[in-house]
């Protein structure tokens, strides 16, 4: 199974040996990559408890819970690194997420999906409507996504939370691009942060 | 009608040294009764505990010799199943308090007060840390270092956790289904509804009806009866009986089981006093009532696990309000603050409490995943 590019580009970067939390692990695909290749300590946690379900009987070690809430547990920096993957947007209060990814690892990988992307940008410009795109599948009134962000957003999010952006990779589809203009060139984006 | 211990065909182990007790007393010349399956590996490596429940026993998956009904996890352990007996070796143990084998109030008191008789009430008051010292006496006589797994749901799922907590090194993985770290103040008050019919019948005589002839029957299927409705979900008994009548067309103006669900608990609580000692009743369901995890480590749930370096998986239902989801969500943010590698599922299932050993695939697949990972 080919990973999803923005969880390949975080599973090439976390370091072997280390110990991992993804946060929103769905189905354990990230995880099993690590587990798999680079002698990780992964762990996850997961809200749907279906997909925690096929985690365990995969033998990962995955915790149903709520990232708005359950975060709260874990000591500071028990982890080298924690994962956020296509959840920021769909938190209550992405800013306490990623205060909490920040407190709970030495390092943080955050991806999600830009809205600011020029596919975006012109559904909304000349449909005048929420768009509908391949890096935003679902309708408006059933997406998860409640807070749309945009690569520039997410910046000054970081700026505001003293956050250092150690690195970051963006994708078009599958295909990684240059950071140069990412705001609109980019459907995804990743970023590895520390404080 | 019980009469001191049941029969058993199954191995007993003689504690070679008296058990101490969490009340400071000592259990003298114990035994433990335990049943097997599978083969134990050489190197020891694949021996997997399953500790039973409240009124559970160490036929886990053979037939019960008393009523010659099949183990009561048969769906759960044997060869191809989730706990698969084919690779592992499966030991299951009566807990001592209880009366299939194992030392309990029904054994004879080997003091010189005892005067050959049962114990009755002058056993010891034991907790479920003193269940799990007798067990890892025992895993201590099979020379068992280390199991590769400890499993248990409800009682079983507290005696996983005081094995882990406790006598940290002895399981690799350690797999709780429906359980509790601290019995709530609902447990205790279910409980002692139960302790309060089984000590109201008159042939219960201060626990010393074991010559008599008589046994306090009646209070011990009350007991039974109010415990069975905690099993279950309203939900599930709605199902399975509504308002239904019992063998009737109209209701009777008197007090006969009109309801299917009467004449149910009924049949349960009678059924149940074929094959379990009341006294056993009381003294396990005190255990169940005294556990408190944290208590015992200063307070701190976080404590009991701290530098653990076993696996743990914690399973709950979303009907089982004996020992709800929260519960086991306390203890999974437990391991989480002790750095602990945990897994946990809340699974969907209509039956309550009981759901634990009822047909339940992804439970099957939890279970396989976890003790195969």
């Amino acid at each position: 199974m080919t990973l999803r590019p923005d969880l390949a580009a975080i599973a090439a970067h976390v370091k072997p040996s280390t110990r991992v939390l993804d946060i929103g692990c769905g189905d354990g695909a990230l995880l099993s990559e690590l587990h798999a290749h680079s002698d990780v300590d992964a762990r996850g946690m997961e809200l749907n408890a279906e997909l925690v379900e096929r985690c365990v009987s995969r033998g990962l070690s995955v915790v149903q819970g709520d990232a708005n809430c359950d975060l709260a547990n874990y000591p500071d920096k028990a982890f080298d690194y924690a994962i956020l993957s296509s959840t920021l947007q769909t938190a209550a209060r992405p800013d306490l997420i990623l205060d909490e990814l920040l407190r709970v690892g030495a390092k943080a990988f955050v991806s999600f999906p830009n809205f600011a992307h020029w596919r975006t940008r012109a559904a909304l410009m000349f449909g005048g409507r929420m768009p509908v795109t391949r890096a935003l599948p679902v309708s408006w009134y059933e997406t998860d996504n409640i807070h749309h962000v945009t690569v520039d957003d997410f910046r000054d999010l970081a700026k505001a939370k003293s956050a250092q952006i150690e690195r970051s990779w963006f994708f078009a589809g599958e295909r990684a691009i240059s950071p140069v203009g990412a705001n609109w060139r980019a459907e995804f984006a990743v970023f590895e942060l520390s404080r | 009608m019980v009469q001191q211990q049941l029969s058993n065909n199954s191995t007993t182990y003689d504690l070679p040294e008296p058990l101490p007790l969490d009340s400071g007393q000592t259990l003298p010349r114990a035994q433990i009764s335990y049943e097997t399956y599978g083969e134990l590996a050489p190197d020891k490596s694949n021996a997997v505990l399953i500790c039973h429940a409240l009124t559970g026993d160490q036929y886990v998956a053979s037939k019960h010799p008393v009523t010659g009904k099949p183990g009561w996890w048969e769906r759960m352990v044997g060869p191809g199943k989730p706990i698969d007996t084919d690779r592992l070796f499966v030991i299951c143990a009566n807990v001592i308090g209880s009366c299939m084998g194992s030392t309990g109030p029904a054994s004879t008191d080997p003091s010189e007060g005892g005067a050959g008789a049962p114990y009755g009430m002058r056993f010891p008051v034991i907790t479920v840390r003193d269940m799990v010292r007798g067990l890892v006496a025992l895993l201590d006589g099979l020379k068992i270092e280390q199991l590769h797994s400890v499993v248990g749901g409800s009682m079983g799922g507290m005696q996983a956790l005081s094995l882990a907590a406790n006598w940290p090194t002895r399981a690799a993985r350690v797999l709780v289904i429906a359980s509790t770290a601290r019995h709530s103040a609902q447990n205790i008050a279910f409980h002692e509804v139960g302790r309060q019919a089984i000590m109201a019948d008159p042939a219960w005589a201060d626990g010393d009806y074991y010559a008599s002839g008589a046994s306090p029957d009646n209070g011990l299927a009350v007991a039974r009866m109010a415990a069975h409705i905690t099993y279950l979900s309203e939900e599930g008994l709605t199902a399975k009986f509504g308002r239904r009548l019992q063998d009737r067309s109209s209701k009777s103006f008197g007090f006969d089981a009109d309801f299917q669900v009467e004449s149910y608990l009924r049949y349960q609580g009678s059924g149940f006093t074929q094959r379990f000692d009341a006294n056993s009743y009381l003294y396990i369901t005190r255990a169940m009532d005294y556990f408190d995890l944290a208590e015992e480590h200063g307070g701190k749930l976080a404590d009991a696990f701290a530098g653990t370096s076993a696996r743990f998986c914690l399973v709950s239902f979303d009907t089982d309000w004996l020992y709800p989801t929260a519960e086991s969500r306390h203890i999974v943010h437990a391991l989480n603050a002790a750095g602990a590698k945990v897994s946990f599922v809340e699974l969907s299932a209509p039956n309550g409490h009981d759901s634990f050993l009822l047909e339940h695939d992804q439970l099957d697949r939890v279970v396989k995943g976890f003790v195969d990972g």
